[in-house]
């Protein structure tokens, strides 16, 4: 007997990538608090409202003390939509969810690895023909992006490797955002609001008002982010 | 083929309204049969700009919703008998539209029409996204300025993401005008300059519309400005624009307002 054919529901599901700024307390943590307060009253505005990460590496927090952390943020109007690197036993009811448990952690799968497929051998590089309009969100996590035209203000465009603009730069580029330090922008001219690499970045109140509108180049030497004109 | 235009901007007071009434007349004027649509339920206004407001009986809404035949909400301009206009409800909201019947509607007057003109609603919300939704061409209205500019590049974008040609991967042709451009202001560098604008938005310029006294006084005795005053600036930069949109080659100016020796004396006098 086989049951009536049902019309197949499809459950609809989307996919979407944010992209989340992880902050990583240090201890003292009073003083981590208040540093972030400190940032937030200048250019770390761009943090109210962002989807937050913790990483709690570097710091050991009993259940409590993560939920006093995370209602201290909120308070300033930080979201923290995840932790990581954190011992799932302090995760209790309340807490943002664990993106990632800490490392030695093992996390017991309850079904058996599936054999890990080859890996695909993605583009790793995307070109853009359009220019990337304000309120648009470019994410490239794999490698470099290329837009042959601007990139408007109150746009951004965030890459695994480095950043290409054609025409004029206005809004936001973050390159070499999974944590390469080699990655650069370049631009054909600067309006920037924001330029990162690997979490450093520079703000426009912090460039030198001398390069605005000048074809550049930014890259990281150290902890600092570095622009100089390219001719 | 009908063809569905939007004319939209993003931000508000720019002159969409106003670009609506003299486009939709000046295609009307050279011929074509020509109707707008006003989308800005619950706030409309382009049957005050167009003169028809003591004529509103029933509206798009009435229209989407079956409560009235489009024939009965249509309301045919007295001056040009080739211009309709389908208001907008002013005691709803933009829920009120839905997408189905607006899609009936447009199917419904692509039939009757040669051209479709969406007045869209300022912002980037539900009314403004419907506006765009079926159109096959946009005219996006900016300012000189920077904050014009800006929300008319955040249109741009959100044009193509939600307009249904768009999804379907074909080209979508979208316009630039440039409405209240000043000229001396603008070499004053008082304002943007066309190139300026040009290069932020990168889009194909449809006119540049001068500033003039002419708009506002049009507007206030409901009568689109090509109708009310054919020889002014921006009527000549209307008709320049409709006949661009024909898919004529028509070259780019900045008409101005004629004045005679003495209105320039005045003028220099005032100033």
């Amino acid at each position: 007997m086989t049951s009536p054919a049902q019309p197949e529901q499809p459950a609809r599901f989307f996919c979407r990538s944010y992209m989340a700024v992880v902050l990583m307390p240090e201890p003292p943590i009073v003083e981590w608090v208040a540093g972030i307060e400190q940032k937030l009253k200048g250019a770390g505005r761009f943090l109210v409202g962002a989807p937050v990460v913790l990483d709690l590496s570097s710091v050991k927090l009993s259940p409590s003390a993560i939920g006093h952390l995370v209602a201290e943020l909120d308070h300033r109007g930080i979201r923290v939509m995840g932790l990581e690197n954190t011992d799932p036993k302090a995760i209790s009811g309340g807490l943002p969810p664990l993106v990632r448990p800490s490392k030695g952690v093992s996390v017991d799968l309850a079904a058996p690895k599936a054999p890990v497929p080859e890996p695909n051998r993605k583009p790793a590089a995307l070109l853009l023909d359009e220019p990337v309009r304000s309120g648009q969100s470019v994410f490239f996590p794999d490698g470099d992006v290329t837009v042959l035209g601007s990139v408007g203000s109150g746009a951004e465009v965030v890459a695994g490797g480095s950043i290409h603009v054609y025409g004029t730069l206005r809004g936001r580029a973050m390159a070499g955002s999974s944590g390469n330090t080699q990655a650069r922008i370049f631009c054909n001219r600067i309006e920037a609001e924001l330029l990162a690499i690997d979490g450093y970045y520079l703000t426009a109140e912090s460039m030198h008002a001398g390069l605005r509108d000048r074809p550049v180049q930014a890259w990281l030497e150290g902890n600092e982010l570095k622009i100089s004109a390219l001719r | 083929m009908a063809k569905v235009v939007v004319i939209t901007s993003g931000k508000g007071g720019v002159g969409k309204t106003t670009s609506t009434a003299a486009l939709g007349a000046a295609l009307a004027q050279l011929g074509q049969h020509v109707v707008v649509i006003d989308f800005d339920v619950g706030l409309r206004n382009l049957d005050l700009v167009m003169g028809a407001e003591r004529r509103v009986v029933f509206d798009f809404i009435n229209v989407t919703q079956g409560v009235a035949k489009l024939s009965q909400a249509l309301i045919r301009d007295k001056r040009l008998d080739k211009l309709a206009l389908l208001p907008a409800s002013q005691t709803r909201d933009k829920d009120a539209l839905t997408e189905e019947g607006v899609l009936n509607v447009i199917t419904a007057l692509r039939k009757m029409f040669d051209w479709i003109i969406c007045d869209s609603p300022a912002g980037i919300e539900r009314g403004a996204t419907l506006a765009m939704r079926f159109a096959d061409e946009a005219i996006i209205v900016t300012n000189p300025e920077v904050s014009s500019v800006r929300d008319s590049d955040r249109i741009i974008g959100i044009l193509d993401a939600k307009m249904m040609r768009a999804e379907r991967g074909e080209r979508v042709k979208k316009h630039l005008l440039l409405t209240r451009f000043d000229q001396a202001r603008a070499a004053r560098g008082e304002m943007l300059n066309v190139d300026d604008v040009l290069e932020i938005l990168s889009t194909s310029l449809l006119g540049i519309v001068p500033e003039s006294e002419e708009v506002l006084r049009a507007s206030n005795l409901g009568s689109p400005v090509t109708f009310n005053n054919p020889d002014s600036g921006p009527a000549r930069a209307y008709f320049d624009a409709a006949r661009r949109l024909m898919g004529e080659d028509i070259e780019m100016t900045i008409p101005t307002d004629k004045q005679s020796l003495l209105g320039k004396l005045f003028g220099r006098r005032a100033a």
